[in-house]
């Protein structure tokens, strides 16, 4: 009874064409807007922002940039973490050769640049596919982090081989190093997240999403049709690889304000994945959801055995954390292989006929 | 300049001013990359029999090893510990054929994937929770040093790798050949739906096939195990044997020899001419460039089966 599109008519084009045509979604969309935007800034401690809002934001936004490229255009990366290091290294050199650069040309430009090494590494997708191209995405994966190791000049020839974030600010607010506030850094994630997410929304909607799915559907059938592959999968590698740059010049310069090239290693990759797998491919909306998912996870496993008051060693607390994140895994995978966007799609279909069940 | 000549002349001009030394280095890379092969076999047969890509091959040989060196520590002979570190993966394979596959029949291949790599967190998690993080020497008794065959220095226990890779390899061919087993193995991997049309039955194949990967592991392992001592790092070794898996195919036994063959050689030959002139540690990604180099001519491996699309 709540929720039903009847009776809402729609008499102009932009209208009928905006991202919630109906009036319960753009309700639902503002008050999370105004939770995100107010609740949480006045209500959240500095703990829960840096633990929890501030990576849910960043890691957000690299799940976006993986699902356009494996949701929506179908091409399976396993070097997401390889295209964070990029951007987080290219802003850090950004940041430290041109101080008086504003912080958001930084990360525009680290975007950029990861696009270019998307790019380059999105070539061999023309003529390979599926799992060997997962593979063959392993190689971004290996060699860009072995190339940050050893290669002083991208650290600027600090010994350790680890980067520390410049303090940086924006309208004379400090957004990065140790004078910033986390609800400066939350308010500037956010707005940031809000805006790339806006993008990608209207990206997929549009021309050039049409032609991501058609590829990732059947790339041959879309070449018949007129679809360049060539042009289309590239813009997917350089698109997925600018959002994954900017996340990752995020998780250096506001979440953890110093980073070494290892914390990019492959198992942030796969963490990436399954987000977006759990959340649900190919749907914006489950890359947050998957993002929050993943992120809960671990701090909920770490803190059920205190709740439980059990009283198990550290060390096999910590193994058993993966055997039961593994494990997780699995029982999502069997119960909702679609993700958790399809409960959510399937929760809207229950309420529109609520009360009546069929 | 100086660095095109380190990279393009100058590794070329030590190859043939000392061929001995290349030959050792590149006889030395074969036989490593014999081991690769070890595990890139276990990802073959499943991907053949069931379309899996199971990543988890990688957790069953550090779980094999685990369990095998657990139980000599704990005092038993090696024979025991053999057979029951051989019931664990039978039971393994068994358990994930029905926890796992038999409810995700007819997803996607990648939800398959996401759930080999539960399968990995969980089986890292459930080893090292039974036995523990530190590290077990597993002994062998075979001799870890250089023998010169005709002026050629040659690690035995490599050599002993490649004769029991050989033995695995002949052996799993016997099987797929000549049993009534193997040739229900080919036939699923021909084709599901027709396999199932004349009576095979899908869920046992796949058991099957499963213990034969988890047995493939468990030598992998103890060879593993004994090469680097049985830790953590065992289950990365399954990062190496992928490119080792796309050089060679996704569906082919030959290649996964082959493909561990080139990258062996391949990767031992560049880490001693080529790596001092880029800064060294290029194991990490050196066998996925090359691979790379390979599959942009070949997309389906060497061996593998050739694509053909229609629409």
């Amino acid at each position: 009874m709540l929720y039903r599109e009847a009776g809402q008519f729609k008499t102009t084009y932009s209208a009928d064409q905006q991202i919630f045509p109906i009036l319960q979604d753009r309700i639902g969309f503002f008050i999370t807007m105004a939770v995100a935007f107010i609740a949480i800034p006045m209500f959240a401690g500095d703990y829960l922002t840096q633990t929890i809002f501030i990576p849910f934001l960043v890691l957000s936004v690299a799940a976006i940039g993986l699902n356009l490229l494996t949701g929506y255009a179908g091409q399976l990366s396993l070097g997401t973490g390889g295209f964070m290091a990029t951007g987080a290294f290219a802003a850090y050199k950004l940041a430290t050769s041109f101080p008086d650069l504003n912080i958001i040309f930084v990360f525009i430009a680290a975007g950029l640049i990861t696009a270019l090494v998307g790019i380059l590494f999105g070539i061999p997708s023309l003529r390979i596919k599926g799992f060997y191209l997962a593979v063959a995405t392993l190689a971004a994966q290996f060699f860009l982090l072995w190339l940050f190791n050893k290669v002083p000049w991208f650290t600027n020839y600090s010994s350790s081989g680890v980067i520390s974030a410049p303090p940086m600010s924006i309208f004379g607010v400090f957004v990065t190093g140790t004078e910033a506030s986390h609800t400066a850094k939350y308010f500037f994630l956010l707005v940031l997240v809000t805006l790339l997410a806006l993008a990608a929304k209207n990206m997929v909607r549009g021309h050039i999403g049409r032609a991501w799915m058609a590829v990732r559907d059947m790339d041959i059938a879309a070449e018949i049709i007129g679809i360049r592959p060539l042009q289309t999968k590239l813009a997917a590698f350089a698109i997925s690889s600018f959002y994954c740059g900017i996340a990752g010049a995020a998780w250096a310069f506001i979440y953890t304000g110093s980073v070494e090239p290892l914390a990019f290693n492959i198992d942030v990759s796969f963490r990436i994945l399954f987000m977006i797998i759990i959340g649900g491919l190919g749907s914006i909306l489950g890359s947050f959801l998957g993002a929050g998912f993943i992120i809960l996870l671990p701090v909920f496993l770490t803190n059920a055995p205190h709740m439980l008051g059990l009283n198990i060693p550290v060390d096999i607390i910590s193994h058993m954390e993966v055997m039961i994140f593994g494990a997780l895994i699995i029982f999502f995978l069997i119960v909702e292989p679609h993700g958790l966007a399809r409960l959510w799609q399937i929760g809207k279909e229950k309420l529109r006929l609520w009360p009546f069940p069929h | 300049m100086d660095f095109l000549y380190n990279i393009l002349i100058d590794p070329l001009v030590q190859i043939f001013t000392y061929p001995i030394f290349a030959l050792e280095v590149l006889i030395g890379g074969l036989l490593s990359g014999v081991m690769y092969s070890l595990v890139a076999l276990g990802f073959v047969l499943i991907f053949k029999a069931s379309g899996v890509f199971n990543f988890a091959q990688g957790a069953m040989v550090l779980f094999a090893a685990l369990f095998f060196a657990g139980f000599i520590d704990t005092g038993l002979p090696w024979y025991i510990a053999l057979l029951l570190t051989i019931g664990v993966m039978v039971l393994l394979a068994m358990t994930i054929e029905r926890i796992v596959l038999r409810p995700l029949v007819n997803q996607p291949h990648i939800i398959l994937f996401m759930a080999t790599i539960g399968i990995t967190y969980f089986l890292d998690g459930f080893g090292q929770t039974i036995w523990g993080s530190s590290v077990r020497v597993l002994d062998l008794g075979i001799p870890n040093n250089p023998m010169e065959f005709g002026g050629v220095l040659i690690n035995q226990f490599d050599m002993v790798a490649a004769v029991v890779a050989g033995t695995l390899v002949a052996v799993l061919a016997v099987f797929f050949q000549k049993t009534r087993v193997g040739r229900a193995l080919r036939a699923v991997a021909d084709d599901h739906q027709a396999a199932l049309s004349v009576g095979i039955p899908l869920k046992t194949i796949w058991a099957i096939v499963w213990t034969v990967a988890g047995l493939v592991g468990l030598v992998a392992g103890i060879m593993w195990g004994a090469k680097l001592g049985v830790q953590f790092s065992l289950a990365m070794v399954a990062l190496k044997a992928l490119p080792v898996l796309i050089l060679g195919g996704f569906t082919s036994i030959p290649g996964a020899i082959i493909g561990g063959l080139i990258i062996g050689a391949g990767e031992k030959l560049a880490e001693v001419f080529w790596a001092p002139a880029i800064g060294g540690g290029i194991e990490d990604w050196f066998a996925y460039m090359l691979a790379l180099a390979f599959l942009l001519f070949r997309p389906q491996g060497l061996f593998g089966e050739k694509i053909i699309e229609r629409v």
